[in-house]
């Protein structure tokens, strides 16, 4: 509770307290369109639920103006990542990077299309071999 | 004395629902009907005493009676009066009154419309409803009561959270409850069916109505927040995967799999081990919701004050109703099976396909939401699961299944002729094709694999669902025309066509700027010039703000002035944004106000947002195909039929 | 066993990973990843004297308290007097970074309170504090006399916490009384 208030505080506090330039502009589209991709992916560590682009907050900014610094730099998405995640953990990232751990997660969606699948092939192959009696003869038009 | 009348109330409609749950429970048992009686009349009386207890919250918001200390922390003299009502469900203790009343509230209007069930069952149904009643108003009175008083009482209170001081955040939690506390007759229905062993098609044609009106109303409830969300929260966004959208969500999936189960149920008896598990899960995964919300177990910016006690309390109940309910289904669901069947090409097969995908995808936002809490616990490393995962992840099963969608609604049942359904259905997929090509490239000037399939997925389904109500209105005079049950199937597909377009478009083609903007100035975002004619002061009822009087006009002609604001609100101090919007059909405009960065200059956001109204246009369109399904004649209550059915005699589908 | 009861499996399977996870604790606290890693290295003008240093090798040999603070943040304030008797007693050695602050409010603020800091170095812009991680404040790091981070604490210390989270890391108790 208490580091409930703590946050809360500080960040309506600090939120008011500082003039930030929101949205740093590269003139390269190519640049900025990747600054928006990762800020929109990077968590805002102060706040319930929010990524650093829509959020206001002094430390969200300054992480804005880190990435940017580092877009600059020439640094890979890769290299932005692990800074991020040596300093606050993979926390940061809300895209789950593809380790061992991970790499389930991405999968799963797949998996259990599969799966689906494969249980629905049953089910047809049994009810294929069913009589398809025809009383009540409705054509099926209307739902 | 008025709040603790209200707490009076609901300890006796805490008596009342004990009753309401016994005495017909054990009366259907028995087969006695004295005791199946007391069913409808406590119900009654439960509703009213929850009334009152809602009115006696009520009318101490509205007489800022900060003696309450419910009233104290969430609402103030200069709130406004809409939202002192309102904030009757604006935080923990209030909105769990609200779902005991709206809990209530579906159980009266069953014991009211249940004229056409048979006594035992309808006792079970009222009984089940019963006991969830007891569980929720122990939940308040115990853990949670509203009507505590705080001794000395506030001169005045902590405000209502700004957020929510607004329209259409008024009414969100209504609509959404409404639906989500719905599917809890679904449900009952499912528990009474399982205890008296009795599931066939007459069953599924009773519960059908009773899912579909709770469906709708989740459907507007969710549409509502989404785009509250979007005009509110200033960033433009209309859906985050946070943690508490995902709770009313996944009933949302589970609940559309089991209105198409209930169809096959009713239709040919088939796939009742399905839709009973469906009905089970839709309410589980309410209670589910409930819990992540309510219990600190999961961080979001909706959750409400958090407390592990209360987590406690709602897992154990949804331990008791989930765990039991679950034990009845393993026990009657291996005696369903029936021995009809079907060719693989047929509209068993689409629904079968229909909820396989729709059962994944909640796997998929399951698994999501819970994940990052699993690999903590497991090895204490935190990790996120946002946006750029679920928005992949939940379009691998939402693929094939708009692909499919299009192709159900016209296969026959039992069997379908694969040539004639090819001829038929060859031009509308012809026509999605191209057009799934041509809208982007033509309108917006951009293609890519995912916008091609996005928008010929949906003008694919908006083509197919109509074509049956075309041929309805072009048909020969005296033959029979399209039913309210297929044409409200064909309106809420259409539905999800205009929001499978929405939603396609505006990620693909939306366009967000972030920059600095001074009176005189104006910046061009998306072929629009936004010019800062000026700032002013202004002053609300409880609130003073910054606005921004922001002129748009497309290569020199004026389009319209929108003002965003920056408030200030009293009490809580937090800044709000308000933002500007210029809304439209075919696009909307969207400024918000960021920081202010000097004297006079502010940062701007600025978004380009085409065809975003489709996305609620087309959950709406959804929620009143639903409407229109259960006008149907089928469900008018009809007292000939009554007698009929009470003999037993099965009444054959219509 | 019937496939009709794995359901009840699953779901009870649910049940139980979500009563451990109500009992886990706080979902909003966040792990330092510097715990049991090096201290980042650092080097900033310190807020008194611009034209010295301080840095990760001035805190080196000894076991430190590194306390991120601000004159905006409220739980600084609250924490503060239980860091100046730390001091007091030199229980250890204790330096601050001051975050994101005005450095005249800063210094104003150390001579109206008091200043526990052996030194406390100035991060105007913030680098500092997101190269250690810092996402709220205050916030308290334990270094051991090698310079590794042994715990961070977020939010105001209190002797409870001192005691229980600090000290008894703390080899040989450190200097605790």
């Amino acid at each position: 509770m208490k580091r409930l208030i703590v946050l809360v505080v500080t960040t309506l506090l600090v939120s008011t307290a500082f003039a930030i330039d929101k949205g740093k502009k590269f003139d390269d589209p190519e640049m900025q369109a990747r600054y928006e991709r990762l800020i929109s992916e990077v968590r805002c560590l102060q706040c319930q639920n929010q990524s650093i682009k829509d959020s206001n907050v002094s430390l969200a900014a300054d992480l804005r103006r880190e990435i940017a610094r580092m877009i600059d730099e020439g640094q890979t998405d890769e290299e932005i990542a692990d800074f991020l995640v040596v300093r606050y953990g993979e926390f940061a990232l809300y895209r789950p990077r593809t380790t061992g751990k991970t790499l389930v997660l991405w999968l799963a969606p797949f998996l259990l299309v599969l799966f689906g699948g494969f249980a629905l092939v049953r089910v047809l192959r049994h009810r294929m071999s069913l009589p398809i009696d025809d009383d009540v003869a409705k054509e099926g038009q209307s739902e | 004395m008025i709040p603790e009348i209200g707490q009076f109330a609901l300890i006796l409609a805490l008596s009342l629902a004990i009753c309401q749950t016994v005495l017909p429970l054990v009366g259907a048992q028995r087969g006695d009907t004295a005791m199946m009686g007391v069913a409808r009349t406590a119900a009654t009386g439960q509703f009213l005493f929850v009334a009152v207890a809602f009115g006696c919250l009520t009318y101490a918001f509205v007489t800022d009676d900060f003696s309450v200390l419910y009233v104290a922390n969430h609402s103030q003299l200069s709130l406004p009066n809409l939202y002192k009502v309102s904030a009757v469900w604006g935080a923990h203790e209030g909105s769990l009154l609200l779902w005991i009343f709206l809990l209530a509230g579906w159980t009266v209007a069953v014991a009211r419309f249940s004229s056409g069930l048979p006594d035992a069952f309808a006792a079970r149904v009222i009984g089940v409803l019963g006991f969830l009643s007891i569980g929720f108003l122990l939940f308040a009175l115990l853990t949670s009561n509203p009507f505590d008083r705080l001794v000395p009482a506030a001169v005045d209170g902590g405000d209502l959270n700004p957020l929510l001081q607004d329209p259409g955040l008024a009414f969100h939690p209504p609509l959404l409850y409404i639906g989500y506390v719905g599917f809890s007759v679904a449900f009952a229905f499912a528990i009474a069916a399982m205890i008296s062993g009795d599931l066939d098609q007459r069953w599924a044609k009773w519960t059908r109505p009773w899912t579909t009106v709770a469906w709708l109303f989740l459907t507007l409830g969710i549409a509502l927040g989404s785009w509250w969300a979007y005009y509110e929260l200033g960033w433009g966004g209309w859906w985050f995967w946070d943690a508490v959208e995902n709770a009313s969500f996944m009933p949302w999936l589970i609940g559309t799999a089991l209105i198409h189960s209930l169809a096959v149920t009713e239709k040919r008896g088939l796939f009742k081990s399905w839709t009973l598990l469906l009905a089970i899960t839709a309410f589980s995964l309410s209670l589910l919701g409930t819990f992540l919300v309510r219990s600190g177990i999961i961080v979001s910016v909706h959750a409400f004050a958090t407390d592990p006690t209360r987590g406690f309390f709602i897992l154990s109940f949804l331990a008791i109703v989930v765990l039991g309910a679950l034990v009845l289904y393993a026990w009657r669901a291996p005696s369903l099976d029936s021995d009809a069947g079907f060719s693989p090409l047929s509209r068993e097969t689409f629904l079968l396909l229909n909820n396989v995908l729709l059962v994944v995808a909640t796997t998929v936002v399951l698994i999501g939401t819970l994940s990052p809490l699993v690999v903590e616990m497991a090895t204490g490393d935190k990790i996120s699961i946002g946006p750029p995962w679920f928005n992949v992840a939940f379009l691998v099963p939402m693929i094939p299944l708009v692909i499919l969608l299009g192709m159900g609604m016209h296969t026959a049942w039992r069997t379908q002729n694969a040539g004639s359904w090819a001829r038929l259905l060859r031009i509308p997929a012809i026509i999605a094709i191209l057009l799934g090509v041509v809208i982007p490239l033509l309108v917006y000037g951009r293609v890519s694999i995912l916008l091609v399939v996005g928008c010929a997925a949906a003008v694919w389904i908006v083509v197919s669902s109509l074509i049956q109500p075309v041929r309805s209105l072009l048909r020969e005079k005296g033959t029979a025309g399209i039913t309210r049950s297929a044409l409200g199937m064909c309106v809420a597909h259409l539905g999800m066509g205009l929001f499978v377009l929405g939603a396609t478009v505006v990620s693909a083609f939306g366009v967000e700027s972030d920059q600095a903007l001074q009176p005189g100035q104006s910046i061009e975002v998306a072929g629009y010039d936004f010019r800062m004619v000026g700032l002013s002061n202004v002053q609300g009822p409880n609130f003073s703000a910054i606005e921004a009087e922001i002129e748009i006009s497309n290569d020199g002609e004026f389009v319209a002035t929108i003002r965003p604001q920056k408030r200030q609100y009293l009490v809580q101090k937090s800044p709000m944004t308000e933002a500007g919007i210029r809304a439209g059909l075919d696009k909307d405009l969207f400024v918000a106000l960021g920081d202010q960065l000097g004297n006079n200059t502010w940062s701007v956001r600025v978004q380009y947002k085409p065809l975003i109204r489709f996305i609620w246009l087309g959950a709406l369109i959804m929620a009143l195909g639903g409407l229109i399904a259960i006008s149907d004649r089928r469900y008018r209550v009809n007292v000939r039929k009554k007698a009929v059915i009470e003999t037993g005699e099965a009444e054959a589908t219509a | 066993m019937n496939r009709f009861v794995w359901p009840l499996i699953a779901v009870a399977g649910l049940l139980v990973f979500l009563v451990m996870g109500l009992r886990h604790g706080d979902p909003r606290a966040l792990p330092s990843p510097f715990i049991g890693e090096p201290a980042p290295v650092f080097e900033l003008p310190t807020l008194m004297n611009p034209e010295v240093n301080i840095g990760t090798n001035t805190f080196a040999g000894d076991y430190a308290l590194v306390n991120v603070w601000a004159t905006w943040c409220v739980m600084c304030r609250a924490e503060h007097p239980f860091l100046l008797e730390l001091a007091a007693r030199k229980a250890i050695p204790i330096y601050g970074i001051n975050w994101r602050d005005s450095r005249l409010e800063a210094m104003r603020w150390l001579d109206e309170l008091g200043d526990p800091y052996l030194a406390s170095a100035y991060d105007e812009d913030g680098r500092v504090g997101i190269d250690w991680g810092v996402y709220g404040a205050p916030e308290t790091f334990l270094v051991d006399p090698e310079g590794t981070v042994i715990y961070k604490h977020l939010g105001p210390l209190d002797p409870v916490i001192w005691q229980r989270e600090f000290v008894a890391r703390m080899s040989g108790g450190g200097q605790a009384k």
